[in-house]
């Protein structure tokens, strides 16, 4: 290891672990990066500790790459840690940017959740009744776990972070070249997402077989019918959230003939993604009077899901309201 | 706070065409209604991004209205249409939120219904003031974590 290599930590939160699998996907590249940086802490693939984290100087690390939202408080711990320690900070993949798939549990409540997973899941014998706590005594020790909270939030909620890489999981090409403008040192400006400020749309093969005048009269899901693998999703009456959705992420739902689902995120200019899908899907919506409308609305299965798929938690309004105890 | 000195902060989009002018015309005829509603005009019902609509409500308004023509009359031909979509989608959407349907309204007003939109403000703010603060994100009150 030589000290001149610059430094790169990986780190997982509240996600899937998809986006620790992007690294590997590079596949014959990610020799390159290896090659150029030194990795000094990536606890799903190398044996460091966070003690060895917390003895390297501040602001040694080069750049940290950190996935997933913050769901519980170990993630808010090491999220500051990792920054203290890093020149820069990259929220890697939707959870980190936006909050992702596990951001809908703002739907509910942390009682809610805990009350399906410990006490009613049919699987679940539970007799004790027992929950976990950040703290508990056994045999005259004391135990501790990370706090679980009501509300997932985005990694920019609890730190200041430098650039976002979108996506779910981010496409290897959006890694490869955050990376070589990482080593190259030709950043854009601060705060800016790694890849195009464009539409999906923009660059879908389908774009082309958009009507002039694009309506729905109803609404499909996937599996209620035969997609054309060559035909406009929404088109075909199918929600597909590619209007309010940055690109770049190489449309790999769309060539896997499904609909986008959103997880780039929405563009520069726009503040909150599902509203603004809302908006655009409401405008096509082919009904003239308010039982009509109301007929069409009533089929969307979870709208604020679907709209909402992936950012939820950087939402306008971030969750559900909690019901405030007096 | 209890419901006898709660004011409902009540945020209302009007298009400059008919709502707005028969807001115009409930003043001038010196009607009177609750001054909850803040008054924003818009060129169209069309022009309300449902993104106003959220922000409204997270920066602590306790309920929304839209206002504009009466469908048929619109200014631009069907900006009303589009705003009676996004309404009725956006209020299923605001319930998933834990906002009642009752906090998002949507009226047609026309230039010569003064006498309307003192009526819609009267029953908007009552309604309002019945169920109660909304406290979105903790605005006006508790805070969560």
């Amino acid at each position: 290891m030589s000290d001149s290599k610059p430094k790169v930590a990986f780190y997982w939160c509240s996600s899937c672990g998809g986006c620790e699998e992007s690294i590997v996907d590079l596949g014959a590249d990610i020799l390159k990066v290896v090659a150029a940086v030194d990795i000094v802490y990536w606890p799903v693939a190398l044996d460091f500790k966070k003690k060895d984290l917390e003895a390297m100087p501040d602001g040694s690390i080069a750049v940290s790459f950190i996935n997933g939202g913050i769901r519980m408080s170990e993630q808010e711990e090491m999220a500051h840690l990792l920054r203290r320690k890093s020149g820069l900070v990259v929220a890697h993949g939707a959870c980190a940017h936006l909050g992702g798939i596990p951001g809908l549990a703002n739907f509910w409540t942390k009682s809610a959740i805990f009350d399906t997973v410990y006490h009613k899941t049919f699987s679940t014998a539970n007799p004790s009744k027992a929950e976990p706590l950040a703290k508990s005594m056994v045999d005259g020790h004391e135990l501790t776990l990370p706090e679980f909270w009501d509300t997932v939030k985005p990694l920019d909620a609890v730190i200041d972070v430098d650039y976002y890489l979108p996506g779910c999981a981010p496409h290897r090409d959006l890694i490869l070249n955050a990376v070589t403008a990482i080593l190259e040192g030709k950043l854009p400006p601060k705060g800016a997402v790694l890849s195009p400020n464009t539409s999906c749309c923009d660059d879908c093969d389908r774009n082309e077989t958009k009507p002039e005048k694009l309506t729905v009269k109803e609404i499909k899901r996937p599996y209620e019918v035969l997609l054309d693998p060559k035909t406009c999703f929404l088109a075909q009456g199918v929600i597909c959230l590619g209007p309010a959705t940055r690109g770049g992420c190489g449309e790999r739902c769309i060539h896997g003939n499904m609909p986008c689902r959103g997880c780039m995120g929405p563009t520069d200019q726009v503040r909150d993604q599902g509203a603004k899908f809302l908006s655009a899907f409401a405008s096509i919506l082919e009904a003239k009077d308010e039982a009509e409308v109301d007929r069409l609305v009533d089929t969307i299965v979870d709208p604020a899901g679907t709209f909402y798929r992936f950012s939820l938690p950087s939402s306008i309004l971030k969750r559900k309201k909690m019901e405030v105890v007096r | 706070m209890n419901s006898s000195s709660f004011e409902p902060r009540l945020v209302g989009f009007l298009c400059t065409w008919c709502s707005y002018t028969g807001a115009d015309l409930a003043g001038t005829a010196r009607m009177t209604y609750p001054p909850n509603v803040r008054i924003i005009r818009v060129m169209c019902s069309g022009r309300v991004d449902p993104q106003f609509v959220l922000k409204a409500f997270e920066e602590g308004a306790d309920g929304v209205l839209i206002s504009g023509c009466h469908l048929g009359d619109c200014h631009y031909q069907e900006g009303n249409y589009k705003a009676l979509r996004r309404h009725r989608l956006l209020a299923r959407v605001l319930e998933q939120y834990g906002i009642e349907k009752e906090r998002f309204r949507l009226e047609w007003v026309s230039a010569s219904e003064g006498v309307k939109f003192q009526k819609v403000c009267d029953e908007f703010t009552e309604r309002i003031r019945a169920l109660g603060p909304l406290n979105h994100n903790g605005h006006g009150g508790a805070a969560h974590e």
